[in-house]
């Protein structure tokens, strides 16, 4: 089933997939498009006439169809998955098959990197947990959020509740009866919190933030907390090759990383989050924000130059050499900042840039006045569109997988340098 | 009479104060007036001349027949003034009144602020006493297990994870039979409005989201609501002084909508959501401003009226008079528009209360003084009596109040006070008045 983007159409040229996005099969509506990694599909959820749901993919509606159909996904193998009900009880489809047990709710679709394990989060009879390829934990509980899968999806951790408490008892609730399972199994310790459990690259070992009490913030890995406490943590994260764990934290009002417990950058920032490491774990950028209201990013702790009163979705590249983020005022005027320096254009809205596998070159999409498109290294693809999703390079980073939607048709392109 | 006249027995509190020593608290004391507090409060402590002309801007004060010890400058000595004068050095059964006065006899309403000659902010100084008793571990019970939820679930009310989308499909099933072709879009990248509501819509006031898809349907509105935690915009932790705890829900707020691209959030009817969004939580995290804009009904519902989106079939049969949730028109100035757009949904005139506007009394519910619960009922109640005698003056029967807490504190006062209203949201007069199909 795996599909890796090396075994897809490259062929350099525009393709048009679909002459008509319209689902041919008699529907009262058809709701948003979502697009196959490889851009070969698009598919969307239809009312039918006789008011059930299906999935209508290149103009072929599923055999099957359902009382309600919500959260439609690609999987990154070109599988399409839906979350769907039947006579009042939920699953999941896969490519118009169900999974063969239904629960009393499924929800939060994950898929491992290379798309060949599902996993969702479920509820039946009031107890919670996590399901893989259909295969529900052994144990559930009262409560379970913050549902994770590892990279290799061979397994699965949640924020689980293993106490019951009454009604508002602050005793119990301050005693802690959270903790974290992993494939089921729940840690022994319980806190008063837990948030974000990650897995490390190989998918065996867990780190969150935990609240020890109301006050104290600290980072559990595999069940055993820092000694060191914080007033505040964000999302720890593992460093690739060392097994290190690094997390933002927050001393005396201001915000560093610490790494298994010690500072590695100082507490001078008045925020810093969403850190990310390069392939070998020697480069590490964060979003920062220097001073107050002034956002950027900081690789190894040195912040650009540029602040913005908002920045999202960074992406470092897997060499760690080049860094690229967005800035924007309040959700306006967005711009593409690349290694500190904003690229040409201010756009309506923009999305997470993408590093070419060698990191030489990026890509993003971006949007103004109602259009869409893609750039490459700061350049526009020759038109616009409707609609594009998020650009993928090629395996060697020569060329740009465009999927856009427009005049009512689907197509496939795929673009060279030139071509910007 | 003062505080200690009148102390309520509360389990948050009397658990909290139990575990504390006067070591203890001076240290906490100290560590937030030095850490925390920097040249506001100190100024404020310095200029306060206690000419008492703060007085009669608080409805805790004009209700309890002028007792000076509700009055702002009253409360501010009977707390702040005495952790500053004597260095954090009091008892813990000292807390104990203090953590009542901040939390229960005072709705951080800022109407004291437009009284005093020199702008002192009572709230302002009231959440930082809040923010102590936090520290302190002194705060009442029902309000403390409404942030033990924000921090467990990111909703105030234990809404678990599967709860909230299934209450969205539900509603949206309902909804289908009325207005077919209905949809409340989960997840839908790049809308133009991600709408977010507080946690008491979907545990049970449905009929909220209903009347919010149908008259977003009906305008043409590309709208969304996300499926996993987030979608709830509100902040109990901002009240009990948990900042840390309130940083987390915003960021989680505006990463879920930063997530969805979507170009603006619009908030349900609720008031202290957008004061934690607009001013005190996205601060926190460092944003100057909200990071992704975000709209209040209020002026969303005006901008359909004013772009002919709205279309009504009859108008609701007024007078009415208007009640001006303090977060929305003291802190962000929408009284106008507010006025405006019930104008043009009711027959009728608006007959105001004698303050109105900025200078409206508070419902007495704000600020987390309704969250406080049972134990604090009766006090928030007789609180309420200068608004109840407002409100009785215009002889209106419809209270139209665009605020979750100012409806559950006004509703109390309506019964208590016999007033014989009933109180609307603005989505209730659209849904009511909207064209249907037939
Ligand atoms: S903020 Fe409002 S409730 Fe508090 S003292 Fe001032 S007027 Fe009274
Ligand atoms: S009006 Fe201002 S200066 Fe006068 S007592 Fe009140 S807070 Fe102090």
């Amino acid at each position: 089933m795996l599909h890796p983007a090396s075994s897809w159409d490259w062929q350099p040229g525009e393709r048009v997939v679909l002459d008509s996005t319209a689902c041919p099969a008699p529907h009262e509506w058809q709701e948003e498009p979502y697009v196959s990694p490889d851009g070969e599909k698009l598919g969307a959820i239809v009312r039918l006439d006789d008011g059930l749901f299906t999935l209508c993919v290149n103009g072929t509606p599923w055999e099957a169809s359902f009382d309600k159909i919500w959260s439609p996904r690609f999987s990154p193998d070109g599988r399409l998955t839906a979350i769907v009900q039947q006579d009042g009880e939920w699953t999941m489809a896969v490519e118009g098959e169900t999974w063969p047990e239904n629960y009393a709710y499924l929800w939060s679709t994950m898929f491992s990197a290379d798309g060949s394990v599902i996993a969702a989060a479920i509820q039946q009879d009031g107890e919670y947990g996590l399901c893989v390829d259909g295969a529900p934990w052994e144990t559930l509980y009262e409560n379970a959020n913050q549902f994770t899968l590892s990279r290799d999806g061979q397994a699965t951790a949640a924020v689980v509740q293993v106490q019951s408490m009454a009604a508002a008892d602050l005793a119990a609730f301050q005693r802690g009866v959270f903790s974290v399972a992993v494939n089921g199994q729940a840690w022994d310790r319980t806190f008063v919190n837990v948030y974000t459990p990650t897995f490390d690259p190989s998918g065996s070992r867990v780190a969150a933030q935990v609240r020890l009490n109301l006050y104290d913030y600290s980072i559990v890995v595999d069940g055993e907390t820092w000694k060191q406490t914080y007033a505040c943590v964000w999302e720890p994260r593992f460093n690739p090759t060392s097994g290190a764990v690094v997390a933002p934290v927050r001393v005396a009002g201001s915000w560093g990383l610490a790494q298994d417990g010690q500072i590695i950058w100082e507490p001078v920032f008045a925020q810093c989050w969403q850190q990310a490491f390069s392939r070998d774990g020697k480069t590490i950028a964060a979003i920062v924000a220097p001073g107050y209201g002034k956002f950027t990013v900081a690789v190894n702790a040195k912040p650009w130059a540029a602040t913005f009163p908002v920045v999202t979705d960074l992406a470092l590249a897997a060499d760690g050499k080049r860094a690229a983020a967005l800035g924007n005022e309040y959700n306006a005027n967005w711009q593409v900042v690349v290694d500190g320096r904003p690229w040409d254009g201010v756009f309506d809205m923009a999305w997470k840039p993408v590093f070419s596998p060698d990191g030489a070159r990026v890509a993003a999409k971006v949007e103004r006045g109602g259009r869409q498109n893609v750039l490459l290294d700061g350049k526009p693809y020759k038109r616009d569109f409707e609609q594009v999703w998020e650009p993928v390079f090629s395996p060697d980073g020569s060329k740009v997988l465009i999927r856009a939607r427009d005049g009512g048709k689907y197509l496939r392109i795929v673009a060279q340098a030139a071509d910007f | 009479m003062g505080i200690q006249d009148r102390l309520i027995e509360d389990v948050g509190l009397r658990e909290g104060v139990k575990r504390l020593t006067e070591d203890k608290i001076e240290k906490v004391v100290q560590g937030v007036l030095k850490g925390e507090t920097g040249a506001r409060l100190a100024a404020y402590n310095e200029i306060c001349m206690r000419c008492g002309l703060c007085s009669e801007a608080c409805h805790f004060y004009l209700s309890h027949d002028g007792d000076p010890s509700y009055s702002p400058v009253g409360k501010v000595q009977q707390t702040m003034a005495q952790l500053i004068k004597k260095k954090g050095r009091v008892s813990p059964d000292d807390i104990y009144g203090m953590a009542q006065i901040a939390y229960t006899e005072c709705n951080l309403c800022r109407r004291c602020v437009h009284f005093c000659p020199v702008g002192i902010d009572t709230g302002y100084i009231m959440s930082t006493v809040r923010r102590i008793c936090h520290k302190l571990g002194v705060t009442p019970q029902y309000i403390q297990d409404t942030a033990h939820s924000h921090s467990a679930t990111f909703n105030q009310m234990w809404v678990k994870d599967d709860e909230w989308p299934d209450s969205l499909q539900w509603q949206e099933d309902e909804a289908r039979e009325e207005f077919p072709g209905l949809r409340i879009p989960l997840d839908k990248e790049g809308a133009d409005i991600y709408y977010s509501v507080i946690a008491p819509e979907p545990k049970f006031r449905t009929q909220l989201i209903y009347q919010a898809a149908a008259i977003f349907n009906a305008a043409g509105v590309d709208w969304t609501m996300p499926s996993e935690p987030g979608w709830d915009n509100s902040d109990m932790c901002m009240f009990t002084g948990d900042f840390e705890m309130m940083g987390r829900l915003k960021r989680r707020h505006f990463e879920s909508a930063q997530k969805l691209k979507v170009k603006r959030i619009v908030m349900g009817e609720c008031g202290h959501a957008f004061r934690s969004i607009y001013d005190m939580g996205n601060r926190w995290v460092a944003w100057k401003m909200y990071p992704v804009p975000v709209i209040h009904s209020i002026e969303f519902f005006w901008e359909l009226m004013k772009q002919g989106k709205i279309k009504l079939a009859k108008k609701y049969p007024g007078p009415v008079t208007v009640h001006d949730p303090c977060n929305v028109v003291r802190g962000r100035g929408h009284h106008e528009k507010l006025r405006e757009l019930v104008r043009f949904l009711i027959d009728g005139e608006i007959i105001e209360t004698a303050s109105n506007r900025e200078h409206n009394i508070c419902c007495t519910a704000g600020g987390g003084v309704i969250n406080c619960g049972p134990p604090f009922k009766n006090v928030r109640l007789a609180g309420s009596k200068a608004k109840a005698d407002e409100l009785r003056a215009t002889g209106v029967k419809t209270i139209v109040a665009p605020c979750h807490n100012c409806h559950g504190g006004l509703e109390d006062t309506v019964k208590r006070y016999e007033l014989g209203m009933h109180i609307k949201f603005l989505g209730d007069i659209i849904y009511e008045c909207m064209e249907k199909p037939s």
